[in-house]
């Protein structure tokens, strides 16, 4: 399985943002948030929440909906995707995490919120599912470990628990998903009325489940690349076909809304917002809604690739806009983020791709369970 | 019955004594801007000083100049917390760090804060701040002066305001004062009271001259901004239990429609046999 291999030129560069990342973190732990950070009382929320929080949890919404549709809707064809999916799902959450211990303000009293709690808060709710989730994606993936290491007891335990703990893992994410839309529930004043509605949180899971399988194409594309395996082009357009009749939903969702409140000229009127807005929905929604129709584009890997590319771009502009870009800030401030800031989300980023290089190279992930299961 | 305070902009002589007085009572006087302290002003082109609230200063006042119906008029306005009714950043808290007084105070506990600033972002005035610059920060924010209310005291700006354009008092009598000064010079006043009615109401109630947009003060709803937030959370032990339920009903059903199939199957075999 070990093949042995020189240290890459990209793990090199990944590795070099990985330290510089580290740098900055410490800097930032001596001199306070100010120090590396444009972030002011005008913008307090700024790259770290937009990125690391906001598009790091969406992308990583691939581990639940790829985990159902594999063990509770018995879509058999995909179980070869679930273990990366859930892989990458799980460090996208310890990516979440590493950015909230370096934006909270006094990350080592994280804990605050196991023992205060305010039911009433969608950050509490967002904190927890963060906590409970990982503890799940971690369980979800551990079999990977324990088949490696040969430690056939404790993935006994795994394996009988595993209907709840995807279960637990839908529901949880469920919740997490549209957490992320509550938070900005707050904001109606504040977030512009082309993006503000009181179903936020029903379109942040909508527009999740819809880059969840985009996710998987993309990530088991780019693994194909790099590590040789390739994966089945009928498990890529059968993800493909899904998109769009979630997109559509969402599509629609959008639409109807803006109608009831009577609003849809707004994206022909707010002028500059509305260009956020139509860019976000042509790249991420409606094109990818027309190309994943096509078949023959569906049977082509490198289409398929890149049409969900452009749903994954979609999705990262719609959470910068909902977060940063349509955000309001207090007057007479403004924001870019500092050199630093994106040091720190770049090498998080880096930190992650290492893991999974280790991983493809040291763990069972592309050909899950076969073996091991006759062993056990 | 909870405590408020009226501003006047027309009593306001823009003297900022209730900027020193605030700093001084909240021990951030170490920040007033004196040789002593080696804190340096800047010239910002205008009298207002500093630009903006932030960690070391709670309250400020905001000089304006405009024209307004034929007139010029140059209007100074109190910013601070507005302590309100249905306090966004209470709700926002995670950890409930804010809390709303039955008094009317919004108060901060040290305590229970991690930093994680939703309250900033939540706020529809943008008043909460941040010690950007220390590696122990903390949220700040115009307490009401609390621990004065508590001991009988007026908050400190109160007290040191020379013309009496503020006053502290039981909120309705203040609405009702207002209005009645509005009512005894109606040229003299916009017919709003500022705080009555934004965001569910507010514990700092404002008089002008002229409409509160022009002095910044952003135009609110009567509704409280907390409203969509607390359905979404009310949703969420439904949809918990919900989700739940449909998942395993799915699974389920997918398993016995396997098991079905296999039966079938098997039942196919053994007539082909």
């Amino acid at each position: 399985m070990i093949q042995k291999r020189s240290f890459p030129f990209g793990t090199f560069i990944l590795s070099l943002l990985v330290v510089l990342g580290l740098g900055v973190i410490i800097y930032r732990y001596i001199y306070g948030l100010g120090a590396i950070s444009n972030l002011s009382d005008g913008r307090a929320w700024g790259l770290w929440i937009s990125f690391d929080l906001y598009c790091g949890v969406a992308l990583a919404a691939g581990g639940f909906t790829l985990a159902g549709a594999v063990y509770i809707f018995k879509l058999e064809k995909y179980h070869s995707v679930v273990r990366p999916a859930v892989l990458t799902a799980f460090l996208g959450y310890t990516l979440v995490i590493l950015a909230l211990l370096v934006d909270l303000g006094q990350p080592w009293y994280i804990w605050h919120i196991i023992i205060n709690w305010n039911i009433h808060s969608p950050l509490f709710e967002v904190g927890m599912c963060v906590m409970t989730y990982t503890v799940v994606l971690a369980l979800e993936f551990s079999p990977a470990v324990f088949e490696r290491l040969k430690w056939n007891v404790p993935l006994r335990i795994i394996r009988t628990i595993q209907i709840p703990l995807v279960i637990a893992g839908v529901v949880l994410s469920t919740l997490h998903q549209s957490s992320l839309g509550s938070m900005l529930l707050m904001m109606p004043e504040t977030l512009h009325s082309l993006w503000y509605t009181p179903i936020l949180p029903i379109l942040f899971l909508t527009s999740a489940i819809a880059v969840g399988p985009a996710m998987v194409i993309f990530e088991s594309t780019l693994s194909t690349r790099v590590f040789g395996h390739k994966l089945d082009i009928e498990v890529l357009s059968g993800l493909a076909r899904i998109i769009p009749y979630i997109l559509g939903i969402y599509l629609l969702l959008k639409i109807f809304e803006l109608t009831a409140v009577g609003e849809l000229g707004l994206i022909f009127t707010a002028y500059p917002q509305n260009l956020l807005w139509w860019a976000e929905i042509i790249i991420g929604v409606i094109s990818p809604i027309i190309l994943f129709s096509v078949s023959e584009i569906r049977e082509n890997r490198n289409a398929v690739f890149w049409t969900s590319v452009l749903v994954i771009g979609g999705l990262v502009l719609n959470r910068f806009n909902v977060s940063l870009l349509a955000l309001g800030m207090r007057p007479g401030y403004v924001y870019f983020p500092h050199w630093m800031e994106f040091a720190i989300s770049a090498g998080l980023v880096a930190d992650a791709l290492l893991v999974i290089w280790l991983a493809h190279r040291f763990l069972p992930i592309a050909q899950p369970e076969q073996t091991a299961e006759v062993k056990v | 019955m909870t405590v408020a305070v009226l501003y006047d902009a027309n009593k306001c002589i823009g003297c900022r004594g209730c900027q020193v007085a605030c700093k001084q009572w909240n021990e951030n006087d170490e920040f007033i801007p004196t040789e002593e302290n080696g804190v340096k002003s800047k010239n910002t082109g205008s009298y207002e000083n500093p630009p903006h609230l932030s960690a070391r200063t709670w309250t400020k006042i905001r000089f304006t100049e405009l024209e307004y119906n034929g007139g010029f008029h140059w209007v100074f306005t109190k910013l601070q917390c507005m302590h309100c009714e249905h306090p966004a950043c209470v709700a926002a808290c995670p950890v409930g760090a804010l809390q709303k007084t039955p008094e009317g105070p919004v108060i901060y506990d040290d305590n229970k804060c991690f930093g994680c600033r939703y309250c900033m972002v939540a706020c529809p005035f943008g008043i909460p701040t941040f010690e950007w610059d220390s590696p122990l920060p903390w949220i700040r924010k115009c307490t009401f002066c609390a621990d004065r209310l508590g001991a009988g005291l007026e908050p400190a700006c109160v007290q040191t305001c020379p013309t009496n354009a503020l006053k502290l008092g039981e909120r309705e009598e203040l609405i009702a004062e207002a209005r009645k000064r509005i009512n005894a010079s109606p040229d003299k006043y916009v017919n709003h009271i500022y705080g009555e009615n934004e965001v569910g109401g507010t514990s700092w109630l404002y008089l002008s001259p002229v409409p509160f947009e022009l002095l910044g003060l952003p135009a609110l709803g009567s509704e409280p901004v907390t409203l969509d937030a607390e359905r979404a959370m009310g949703a969420v032990p439904p949809v918990l239990m919900g989700v739940a339920a449909a998942m395993s009903g799915v699974y389920w059903l997918m398993k016995r429609r396997d098991r079905v199939n296999r039966d079938k199957s098997k039942k196919k075999e053994e007539v082909t046999k």
